[in-house]
């Protein structure tokens, strides 16, 4: 490891989720416990075994201007929007367009504009779509869009990995801007997948939890009575930057972007590989990488969705990787599972635990999985201890990725 | 009986409006929509699409490059 390495620095940071429409309303509501779960009420609901979600808190059509609104997909909506507060919250940084970077992705991309637009072909005919159609459904699109909003001209990506997109975008940018290719980079995930065939496919793979009769319960990683996610839609982002750069404008500095770990398991298409070596290997690679030792780890916002299987396989790999008894937290218990922007809103409350110092519990925890033997933090949220501290937030996605992010307190 | 042109103009301003934000009160006769209205190519069609819905006259992509002002369309879809 260099030791003369670009440092990367955290100064901006915006999302929109099911407990709120910014950051400030988000965090307040995960601290107080609250679940932005709800029953829905779309007349499809009767066709699809789970019939709840995390619908965003604040209806992107009411922050967007129409026209802006009518040409973006619903993912492309929330991570414009997201990308914006960061922006803002970073101060609108001066930079020269071609040192400025955007790394955003999402797990499924435009899914509502394909079968929308597809209804549309069928039954009007080609010359009756929306000529927006196609910067609408791909999955680089609200990348694009964040590009031509900042003017970024650094290079724009798109990390596609499932669940783990978010945290791998992250990752791609801190490397972005430790390779020189940039000083500063807007990085995070979006999702807007509360669709039917979303719902009945993710249903068909026995994924998804069915407590109908409880939806602000359904969501309860790590607890016995887990039946499977809760599908949430949202987006994080933030703005990531070279520490010389931050500086040098006097910038508020939330924590250091310090490494990422990222891995494959090379095993199943959407189940865990049994041992949770891929998630162990990836904490331990994004330690190392930021030169940190397992013992500094004192925080984990955990990938835990609340599936039977993945929770108890993430905790051994916590335990088995990380030294210095981290409070482990899953906030999927309140925002359900935004899958590619899990990974951007769970790196922003990461960076908010460790710059205030408290880590929300994990809701629903009323009777947890035998023989898990980490420090899940439960019922109410927990102080972080003074001093130089690390967490990690991990994602992982269908696929088999693994994405581990290391920050460090500023 | 046909429309008329201020008839036309004050639809049209509704559509441009819609898609692209720009307030009706700018869509003039004289105004170009590249250069004046600054409006792209993707919102040419959009509003080509509105226009016809609106006017039940097709523009046909090979005419539409040719219509570069508002006056432009007005005279097309009067004609």
């Amino acid at each position: 490891m260099s030791t003369n390495r670009v440092r990367v620095v955290v100064t901006g940071l915006g999302t929109t989720t099911p407990l709120g429409g910014d950051v400030a309303s988000t965090w307040a509501a995960l601290l107080d416990g609250r679940s932005g779960i709800r029953t829905l009420t779309e007349d499809w609901v009767d066709t699809v075994p789970a019939k709840f979600a995390g619908v965003a808190a604040v209806d992107p059509g009411e922050v967007l201007p129409r026209p802006e609104a009518r040409r973006l997909d619903r993912y492309e909506q929330f991570a414009l929007i997201a990308a914006r507060q960061a922006w803002q919250d970073a101060g609108a940084p001066e930079v020269e367009p071609t040192r400025l970077g955007v790394v955003v992705g999402s797990g499924i991309g435009g899914i509502n504009t394909i079968l929308q637009a597809y209804d549309t072909y069928r039954e009007k005919g080609w010359n009756r779509l929306s000529p927006y159609t196609v910067p609408m459904l791909m999955p680089n699109g609200a990348a694009g869009w964040i590009s031509i909003d900042l003017g970024a001209q650094a290079g724009t990506h798109a990390a596609v990995s499932a669940c783990a997109t978010g945290a791998e975008s992250i990752g791609q940018a801190i490397e972005m801007i430790r390779s020189g290719r940039a000083d500063v980079v807007v990085a995070g995930g979006s999702e807007a997948a509360i669709h039917p065939l979303n719902m009945a496919s993710f249903a068909a793979m026995r994924a998804m939890s069915t407590r109908n009769d409880e939806p602000h319960r359904a969501s309860r990683p790590f607890d016995k009575g887990r039946d499977g996610f809760v599908l949430g839609e949202g987006a994080g982002i933030i703005v990531l930057e070279s520490e010389a750069h931050a500086k040098a404008r006097g910038a508020k500095i939330y924590a250091v972007a310090a490494g990422v770990g990222i891995t494959s398991d090379g095993h199943h298409i959407s189940a865990p590989e049994p041992s949770g070596i891929g998630g162990k290997t990836a904490m331990l690679t994004a330690i190392a990488d930021a030169g940190i030792s397992a013992a500094d780890v004192r925080h984990v916002n955990a990938h835990a969705t609340s599936t039977p299987v993945g929770d108890e396989i993430e905790a051994r790999a916590i335990r088995e990787a990380l030294t210095g008894s981290p409070l482990v937290t899953s906030t999927k218990s309140m925002t359900g599972h935004l899958l590619g922007g899990a990974g951007g809103i769970e790196s922003v409350f990461t960076i908010l635990a460790l710059s205030e110092r408290i880590v929300p519990a994990t809701a629903n925890l009323d009777d947890p999985a035998d023989g898990l033997d980490v420090d899940i933090v439960r019922g109410e949220p927990r102080k972080l201890p003074d001093g130089q501290l690390a967490a990690i937030n991990n994602s992982f996605g269908f696929g088999g990725h693994n994405v581990a992010v290391a920050f460090t307190t500023a | 009986m046909a429309v008329t042109e201020q008839e036309i103009l004050a639809g049209l301003g509704k559509i441009v409006n819609e898609i692209t934000g720009i307030p009706a009160s700018e869509v003039t006769p004289e105004k170009s929509f590249v250069d004046d209205l600054d409006i792209d190519s993707l919102s040419m069609v959009e509003i080509a699409v509105a226009a016809q819905d609106e006017f039940g006259a097709e523009i046909p992509d090979d005419q539409l490059k040719h219509l570069k002002t508002v006056k432009d369309v007005i005279n097309f879809i009067q004609n």
